[in-house]
Parts: structure tokens; C-alpha cells; sequence
């Protein structure tokens, strides 16, 4: 079997045994990408050096008997976790000479795990967009189709791992930007509970949605790197210290008796009625495998899309403002005064969708429109979130569609913001309320694959890998590899 | 709800973002749908609801008070454009 | 037409915790540029704010000290500004919940009455970086090493009428920082900073005028001239027929002016809103009690605790008690000897404290312990020297000469009691100054002043001059 093919939990068994060692998987690895990224442009940077020194300290580990939960296995991080003496550019031209001097937690985590790092993701412009299109390093193309977009704004970790480059890759998701790629690449994409993965290293788009999850091609493996991922960390005021389960230890769980909400307005005329017939057909899966359906109502659920783009550009808007320059970053030349520095730095150094979002996050914040959109969105969120809480009296999981139609074409929705920004109508609920949510292949859809999304009450990450996995075991999509990547 | 142009100007200003005059033109637009589409928030009723600020309902950790942080200057000025005597430079601000 | 001055004042004290209020760098004073900016304080992307819990800690022993109520719950927000000592883009600091509101303080009015100075509020936040604008050609240098120190924001209602009033609460609040040992009030190196709102309006208006604020002003001296530079300005410029622009100015104190601060802060939108990086403060009310277990004695009680128990003047009392060290000094020493508490008082007042001003010392440094100056007060007391020649034996024990009883000894001041020796000395006077004897025999009694200072004269000022005064009395009448 190829090294390219083999899950996390295969590659371990493989090392365990002495079947082939870390550096034999991670030079396939390597090699893979320098063959097939060039279509992709999945990878802003590259890492093979010390990926190869990493693989030969984790096969020197294994033999001394100090394996870590990650040992051996290769991984990609998205461009916006902080690493430490390499690039780290957000997918911006801003950050395109920054080399961070230090790791991020997750980073540091996986690499005490013994994980190798391959390179870093291309992505969304600091993390803004749903395509992938945004990215200053061009667009990511869908291992699928190479005519379409993989989603965004983790696009390059979706890519990477439907394409085999790596196992698993980190991402990060503040509106869907795991689960919609995921979906749209057939892969497997967590976003955890708010507050259960540290922030910290993570450069910040907004601050109280932001998470840092996974995607895998099972459930089996997330449930593996979010092990190690997960867990309290004290440079992160919003991290929470609540005990990290045995996730992969409690994935073979039966799911019987499980009690899963599908929410009414999820059907409606915005959903492709291919994808409709697909979700359904995989909810279908879960009764046989002994869930109980009921319907729920999220009566709110229209207004998180609106909420969130007023929420997310708000606090984007002040997140960004440490782009000026003057300690690190692109810096504009010859500048007149300080106004000029500021005002052109950032003008040469963001691009289009992000200077739209720190405009729309300044305009409503600003004095005289504070109440009416600032403060009015966050109320709204806190009925989003109760809505959400009333529904989980009655149910375990709330299982839908991740997105409204397959992978769209490159190009397609660049000209209108809202259009794109509606790609992430069934995923932003759960950034709202914080809930720990996944998307798991489910089906394709001209030749396109989709995504079951579920949600799950804050810290319940274990039962929705469950869920997954129980159904990955009665379902092979995950299996399916596209043609030119197999 | 249009924005105009110069609101956008305005919001640019304080956004310290120059913009081309195309960017303006595109810009009044986007911004226009943008602000168009959030509007619906209006709709929603929302009396006696507390805005909600963070997901979690916990309160902020306390740290002890420790030096624990070295001298690492001249490492993370590795990242600066202009650095004279180990002070960050800009141009010269009168105050 | 009579005008009312409306001042309220808003003081930025650094709090004296070991790192800063988000990040673990050191906060002390005088390093290289930049050697204690840590990501955290540089802004650099990803790094995220810790609260210190010391910063809690001690906002809580202010909010108690001026009998303000401790906030339960607070909130951080983000002030969004550009400025290079500003790294983040924003400040963090609080907005509509800060962790202390409603308090008072006292001072004294012009008239000496007792005054309420109201509280309005005191929150967190963290302090700026510096610019450094000489030296650098046609740049402005910026030094990170401030940015993040934790700050107290103290906020004043506008009770307060005259420059001398604002100096009045100046002065209070700087003390009680110092007491609680919560700041070093160091406004040379810029630990204690004030800005003041300044308006005027007819007597009788219950409007307010339109306000100037005169930022950073950072000394006593300082507070008190501009503000009265600034109450005549809006005064001349409202009777002239203009109108007081609600604007930034700063105090010149070379020229002795407030003017116009360039358009820093002009048409600023600071869109605050609650910095999602942060979770609200939460303060126990068990919290708040050992808070106020632990309070040291407030100026106030121990001036007054000093008038009642000591029986010293009360303006000597509220000097004494400006610093915590000072009257823990004098309390020493007036345990310490039997000689009277106002002699205690008017030696720690007088003497002690000019020596000290004028080697630039603090209490803590005094070159004359307080054990030391008991025992020269006890002989004093005992009338073995003095008051006068203590002054001298004062002085050799700030040069380092010894105990009073070893100067006293090495010198050969004790004092001379013997009746029969001065009687002797006197004799001798009188029989020099023949002249003087008719004219005091004649009634110019004030001669008696140039008898002892003869007989002090001769015995090197140590003839007791209670005695000398006795003695001389009864020879010239006689």
C-alpha cells in the first residue's frame, strides 16, 4: 500500500512495526508535493529539510521507546499558525517578510508529539474568504476539479490532505473555514468547542469565533491530532481549562440512542436539492446505526450570516491594526509622514477582501452606528446561542448540510460579497454559539463531493467523532481519492 | 443603506488604508451591499436581550506577577525595517 | 462678572508591580530601548494578554481607600487609535464597566474647611510606549519598553474650584497611592501623571463652560500654573467675545502657557468595544474583605490619630503624615524618648527634613536613624544640651560622627548648669559692659538679649540659657 494512501492510524501501526520509517514516509511525502503542488498551489512554503531532521529525530524516539501520540507522522500547518525561524504569511503580501521568531501552542504541542511539519498551508488572506481566492500566493485549486475552488479559507490544508500530500493538516475556523473545505474536498474538518484549542500563535482574524481544528481524511485521525491539540494553555486568556478525553480512545462508541436534530429551515430553497437528497440519505445512516431523528428550530438562524459580518469585521478591524510597518511586515517606501506609513502599508500590503472587511468592521463600531450594528449583532448572537441551547434540551447532535451546493468554480462569486459570503450559511451558527461542530464526506454531487455537518453542545467534541466515525465505518466516501491524486 | 464616498474617505482615514481611485469606486459599492445586507438586523427583536461578548461563560484568569520574560530584542528586531540604537524609526512625529 | 472655575482632574498612576498588567516583561524604570518588550507588548500577530493578578489586587486597595465601591464584574475594552507608541493599534483599557466607581476624598479649602472631592471612577488600562523625537534626523525613535506597564486611571467629578484645590487632590491621591504601596508616585520618571479639564462659567450658571483639557502635566507646580494660565485665557477670551474651543492643549513651562497640542487626537472615533481577548473581571466579595483587612492606616485617620494621641499641632500632623515612612519615623522616635512629642514633631519637620531635602534623601535614607534622634531629644529633654548647640551635634551625627552622646562627648558640649560657673561668667560680663549694666539699670530691658548672648559667648553657647536668663536677672537688679 502507498505511504501517500495510509492514514495516521495506519502510518503508526506501520512505523510501530518497522515496516518503513519516518523519513521513508516523509520523503514520499516531500516528493508528492514537489510533483503535484504546481497544479494545486496548495503549499506557501516548503519545510523539507527539517522536515527530513525531524522525521529522523521522531524514528530515533520511536527506537528508544519515547513515542509521542503524533511520532513519525507527517503534517501541514495553515499559513497563520505562527513557526518558529520560518515563514509565516497569513496568505498576505503584509507577511510575506515576516519570519516568526516564535511557535504557536498548537505548534509547539504537535512538534512535542513528534509530528513533522511538511509546510505551510496557502489560505484566504488572513483567513478572510471562502475560496481560497483571496490568498496574495494566488488560488488554491480542488484536487477535484481543478476548475474549482476548495473552499476557504483553510483551502490549502483541505487540498494538501485530499490530495495526500500529508495525513492531516491544521486550520482554523472562524465562520466554516474548516468544515466548508472540508466539505467541498471530502475530507474530514473539526472545528472544536471555543476555548477548547489555544489561540495562542494563531494570528487573530476574530478573536471571540476564531478556532484551530483539523482536517484528516477519518474521523479516526482527528480525533488523534485534536488529542493533542486540545487543551488548556495559560498565554490564552480564552482557553479553557477543562480536561481533554480520550477522543480516539472513545470513537468506537455505539451511537445508539443518540438523539439528532435536523433543523427545519436547513431545508429550504437555498440548499441544492442533490445535496438535500445526499445529507438526508447520510442521516438515514445514522438512524440504522441506531440515532433517533426529531425536528428542531433555530428561529434565529437567518440572522447569523448578517451577525457575523458585523461581528467578525468589527473585531477583525482592530485585530489588524498592528499592521503598520513599524515592528515587522510589509512597509511602504519613502514615506512622507507617519500617516503616509500607515496609510500605505497597509494599502500595499492587504488586499481587496481584507481592506473590505476592516472598513465594514471600522464603519460599525464607529460613533453613531455602534448600537445599531455592533451592539445590535451581539445581541442577536446571544439569541442564536439561546436558540441553540433550547434546541439541545431535546437532542445529542444537530446534523445538516455543511454547504448550499458543491465546489463552485474559481471566479464565480469574486464580483459579489454576499454571494460568497452565504457559502457559510449552515456553518456559522456554531461560531456563534461557540459549539464544537464537524464535517464528514457524505456523497458527491456531480462528481463533487459534500459534507454532513454536525454540531454538538459546548466540549462534547467526543461525541461528535463518535458519530463520524461510526458512520465512516458504515460508509467509504472518505475513501474515495480524486483521480489525479490517487 | 448606501455609504458614499466620502464616508467610505472617512473610514479609510481611520482605517489608515490608502485606497486607488478605483478601490474608492468599488469600494462604495461593496461597502454599500454590505452594509445593505446587515441592515436585516434590524428586524430582530431584541429588547432586554444582554449582547453577548464571549461565547464561554467564565471570567478572566489572573496571573501571578512575574518577570518572566528575557531580553530578546535583538531577535524580534530581526523582523523591523528600520531600527537605529535598538529604537523602532518612523517618520519624525511632531507633537 | 464673576467667574466660577470648573476643574476636574484625571491622574494616570503607574502601578508598581513587578511585570506588566499583560505580558510577564519587567516594568522597571531606566533599561536599554526595547529590552523589556516582549511579543506580547510589541504586538506582534498572535500573541494574546494575560491579566496580572497583582493589578487587581492593588486597584482594589485604591477603590476601598477612597471609600469607592469595588466593581463585582469589569470589563476591558479596546480604545482604537494610530500612534507609534501604540503598538497594538488600540489601548486596552476599560470603558463603560471599570473596576472602580463613586469615591471621595478630603481635602482642605482655601478657607481651611474640610472639602469633599468626589470619585467618579478609577479603571485599568495599559500605558504607551515612548517617541523619542531629537537626535534621529528626520525620525522619530520609539521605545516599547513602557507599553503594557499597568496604569490606574483616577477620575475626578468636577468639584473641585481652584488651582490650589486641584493641587489640594493631587497631593491626597498621590499620598494614598504611596501609602498602599501601589505606586511610587515618581512623577519625575513619569510613575504619576495628571490631566486636568478646565472651564469657567458666571457664578450662578448651573451649565458648564466648554472645557480645555492640559494633558501630562508633571509636577504640583506645574498643575497649579497652568491651570491658572488657562482660567485667565478662557476668562480674557470669553470677555473679549469669544468661545472656548473644547480642544487638547499642553502646559509650556518655559514660557508659562497652555497651548493648543497639534492635532494628535483631533476628530479621534476610538470605537470602543469589549476586547474579546479578555473575559470579564470577577471579584469575590470575600475578596474585597481581605482586601480591607489589609489596609495600612489612611492618611487621614493617622493625621488624626496623631493630633488625638500625640497632642501635636494639627498642621504639623498632616506633614508628618504625608508619607507612610515619615510618620512611621517620627512615631519611632517619639517612642523613644520621653522628651515631648512636639518637640518630636518640630526636630522631624525642621530639622530632619531639611537635611534630608537638601541631600536629596529619602526617609528611608536618612543619615540619623530614628533611634539616633530619640536619643538627641532625650538630651535635649534632660537638659544636657540645648535646643541650639543640638543643632550643631545634629549636624556632626548627619556627617556620620556618632551617636548624640558621642558627639556630645568628643566635643564637650554638655551644657553647663553649675550655678556657681555661670554666676562666674556673668559676673565676669557684667563687669565688661559697664555701659550696657547703666543703660538696663536706666530700663532698656532689651539689653538683657545682649547680657546672654555675651555669656553665651563665652561659654561657647553651652551655658544653660534658662539659667543664664535667672541668673543675670537677679545680678542686674541687685
Amino acid at each position: 500500500m502507498a505511504l501517500h494512501t495510509m492514514t495516521m492510524a495506519e502510518l503508526t501501526a506501520g512505523l510501530e512495526s518497522g515496516d518503513f520509517t519516518s523519513v521513508d514516509v516523509t520523503r514520499s511525502l516531500l516528493d508528492r508535493i514537489a510533483k503535484h503542488d504546481a497544479q494545486l498551489n496548495a503549499l506557501i512554503t516548503v519545510t523539507g529539510d527539517a522536515a527530513l531532521a525531524a522525521a529522523a529525530q521522531a524514528d530515533a524516539d520511536r527506537a528508544a521507546g519515547n513515542a509521542g501520540m503524533l511520532n513519525g507522522l507527517p503534517v501541514i500547518h495553515k499559513d497563520i499558525f505562527c513557526t518558529r525561524g520560518v515563514k509565516t504569511s497569513c496568505g498576505s503580501k503584509m507577511l510575506d517578510n515576516f519570519v516568526s521568531p516564535y511557535d504557536a501552542t498548537v505548534v509547539e504541542r504537535m512538534a512535542a508529539a513528534g509530528a513533522v511539519v511538511l509546510g505551510k498551508a496557502n489560505m484566504d488572506e488572513f483567513a478572510m474568504g471562502s475560496s481560497n481566492e483571496t490568498s496574495f500566493y494566488g488560488p488554491v485549486q480542488n484536487p477535484w476539479d481543478l476548475e474549482c475552488s476548495p473552499g476557504g479559507s483553510s483551502g490549502g490544508s483541505a487540498a494538501s490532505v485530499a490530495a495526500r500530500f500529508a495525513p492531516a493538516a491544521t486550520a482554523t475556523d472562524t465562520g466554516g473555514s474548516i468544515r466548508q473545505p472540508a466539505a467541498l474536498t471530502n475530507t474530514v474538518g473539526i472545528k472544536p468547542t471555543y476555548g477548547r484549542v489555544s489561540r495562542y500563535g494563531m494570528i487573530a482574524f476574530a478573536s471571540s469565533l476564531d478556532q484551530a481544528g483539523t482536517i484528516t481524511r477519518t474521523a479516526e485521525d482527528a480525533a488523534r491530532v485534536l488529542g493533542v491539540m486540545a487543551g488548556f494553555d495559560e498565554r490564552d486568556s480564552t482557553s479553557v481549562d477543562v480536561p481533554v478525553p480520550d477522543y480516539l480512545g472513545e470513537i468506537g462508541e455505539s451511537i445508539k440512542g443518540l438523539r439528532v436534530g435536523i433543523v427545519r429551515q436547513h431545508f429550504d430553497e437555498g440548499l441544492d436539492a442533490d445535496c438535500a437528497v445526499k445529507v438526508k440519505e447520510a442521516i438515514a445512516v445514522l438512524e440504522s446505526l441506531g440515532a433517533t431523528t426529531v425536528e428542531v428550530d433555530l428561529p434565529n438562524i437567518d440572522l447569523s450570516v448578517p451577525t457575523y459580518y458585523v461581528v467578525a469585521p468589527a473585531e477583525c478591524s482592530s485585530n489588524l491594526s498592528r499592521f503598520d510597518g513599524v515592528r515587522f511586515g510589509h512597509r511602504a517606501e519613502n514615506a512622507e509622514d507617519l500617516f503616509d506609513l500607515y496609510c500605505r502599508s497597509r494599502g500595499e500590503g492587504f488586499g481587496d477582501e481584507v481592506k473590505r472587511r476592516i472598513m465594514t468592521g471600522a464603519y460599525v463600531l464607529s460613533a453613531g452606528y455602534y448600537d445599531a450594528y455592533y451592539l445590535k449583532a451581539q445581541q442577536v448572537r446571544q439569541l442564536i446561542a439561546d436558540d441553540f441551547r433550547k434546541a439541545f434540551a431535546d437532542v445529542d447532535v444537530i446534523a445538516g448540510p455543511t454547504t448550499p451546493t458543491p465546489a463552485f468554480r474559481l471566479g464565480d462569486k469574486v464580483d459579489d460579497p454576499i454571494t460568497m459570503y452565504l457559502n457559510d450559511i449552515y456553518t456559522i451558527g456554531a461560531n456563534l454559539a461557540g459549539l464544537p461542530a464537524i464535517s464528514v464526506p457524505c456523497g458527491f454531487v456531480n462528481d463533487l463531493p459534500i459534507g454532513l455537518h454536525l454540531v454538538g453542545t459546548h466540549f462534547a467534541e467526543s461525541t461528535l467523532l463518535r458519530c463520524a466515525h461510526q458512520y465512516q465505518q458504515e460508509t467509504d466516501w472518505h475513501m474515495a481519492c480524486p483521480e489525479d491524486f490517487a | 443603506m448606501s455609504l458614499d464616498k466620502d464616508q467610505v474617505q472617512q473610514i479609510a482615514t481611520l482605517a489608515r488604508l490608502k485606497l486607488s481611485e478605483d478601490e474608492y469606486a468599488e469600494s462604495v459599492k461593496k461597502l454599500s451591499k454590505i452594509v445593505d445586507f446587515v441592515d436585516q438586523l434590524s428586524q430582530a427583536d431584541t429588547s432586554g436581550v444582554i449582547p453577548m461578548a464571549h461565547p464561554l461563560d467564565v471570567a478572566q484568569r489572573l496571573r501571578p506577577d512575574e518577570v518572566t520574560e528575557p531580553d530578546q530584542r535583538d531577535r524580534y528586531q530581526e523582523n523591523a525595517a528600520s531600527v537605529t540604537n535598538g529604537l523602532y524609526l518612523v517618520p519624525k512625529v511632531i507633537e | 462678572m464673576s467667574w466660577e472655575v470648573v476643574i476636574g482632574l484625571e491622574i494616570h498612576t503607574q502601578l508598581a508591580t513587578k511585570s506588566k498588567i499583560f505580558s510577564g516583561a519587567s516594568t522597571a524604570y531606566g533599561a536599554e530601548p526595547n529590552t523589556q518588550a516582549c511579543l506580547v507588548d510589541l504586538g506582534y500577530p498572535g500573541v494574546l494578554p494575560v491579566l496580572n493578578k497583582e493589578v487587581v489586587h492593588m486597584a482594589a486597595m485604591f477603590g476601598l481607600a477612597v471609600n469607592a465601591t469595588v466593581a463585582p464584574r469589569s470589563v476591558f475594552a479596546r480604545k482604537n487609535y494610530f500612534y507609534p507608541d501604540l503598538p497594538k493599534g488600540y489601548q486596552i483599557s476599560q470603558y463603560e464597566l471599570p473596576i472602580v466607581e463613586r469615591g471621595e476624598l478630603f481635602i482642605t479649602d482655601a478657607a481651611g474647611n474640610e472639602k469633599r472631592i468626589g470619585i467618579t471612577r478609577a479603571h485599568l488600562e495599559e500605558d504607551a510606549g515612548k517617541s523619542i523625537h531629537e537626535g534621529l534626523d528626520k525620525s522619530s525613535g520609539i521605545d516599547l519598553n513602557r507599553a503594557g506597564t499597568p496604569l490606574l486611571e483616577i477620575v475626578s467629578e468636577p468639584d473641585i474650584r481652584s488651582a490650589k484645590e486641584a493641587v489640594a487632590y493631587m497631593r491626597k491621591i498621590h499620598t494614598i497611592v504611596r501609602y498602599l504601596g501601589i505606586s511610587d508616585g515618581n512623577m519625575q520618571e513619569g510613575s504619576f501623571r495628571c490631566d486636568a479639564n478646565v472651564s469657567v462659567r458666571p457664578k450662578g450658571q448651573e451649565a458648564f463652560g466648554t472645557r480645555a483639557e492640559i494633558k501630562n502635566l508633571n509636577s504640583f507646580r506645574f498643575v497649579e500654573k497652568a491651570i491658572n494660565f488657562e482660567v485667565e485665557r478662557q476668562i480674557e477670551l470669553i470677555e473679549d467675545g469669544g468661545e472656548v474651543v473644547q480642544e487638547t492643549r499642553l502646559y509650556d513651562s518655559d514660557k508659562d502657557e497652555t497651548r493648543s497640542m497639534r492635532s494628535k487626537e483631533e476628530a479621534n472615533d476610538y470605537r470602543y468595544f469589549p476586547d474579546p481577548d479578555l473575559l470579564p473581571v470577577e471579584i469575590a466579595a470575600d475578596f474585597i474583605e481581605s482586601v480591607r483587612a489589609e489596609l495600612p492606616e489612611l492618611p487621614d485617620a493617622k493625621q488624626q490619630r496623631f493630633v488625638e494621641e500625640y497632642e501635636i499641632k494639627k498642621d504639623d500632623a498632616a506633614i508628618l503624615t504625608i508619607s507612610r515612612q515619615v510618620a512611621a519615623y517620627f512615631e519611632e522616635v517619639a517612642g523613644a524618648t520621653d522628651a515631648n512629642a512636639q518637640l518630636v514633631a518640630n526636630w522631624v519637620v525642621g530639622e530632619l527634613s531639611g537635611a534630608l531635602n537638601k541631600d536629596g534623601l529619602e526617609i528611608g535614607d536618612s543619615k540619623v536613624s530614628a533611634t539616633e534622634l530619640a536619643g538627641l531629644l532625650t538630651r535635649i529633654h534632660d537638659n544636657t544640651i540645648s535646643g541650639k548647640i543640638a543643632k550643631q551635634v545634629f549636624e556632626a551625627m548627619w556627617a556620620g560622627d556618632g551617636s548624640a552622646d558621642e558627639v556630645i562627648e568628643a566635643q564637650g558640649l554638655k551644657q553647663i548648669t553649675d550655678s556657681s560657673a555661670i554666676e562666674a561668667v556673668v559676673d565676669k560680663v557684667i563687669e565688661a559692659n559697664p555701659g550696657q549694666v547703666a543703660e538696663y539699670k536706666a530700663g532698656k530691658d532689651k539689653l538683657i538679649g545682649f547680657f546672654v548672648g555675651q555669656v553665651m559667648k563665652e561659654t561657647q553657647g553651652q551655658a544653660n540659657p534658662g539659667q543664664v536668663n535667672q541668673i543675670l536677672k537677679a545680678k542686674l537688679s541687685g
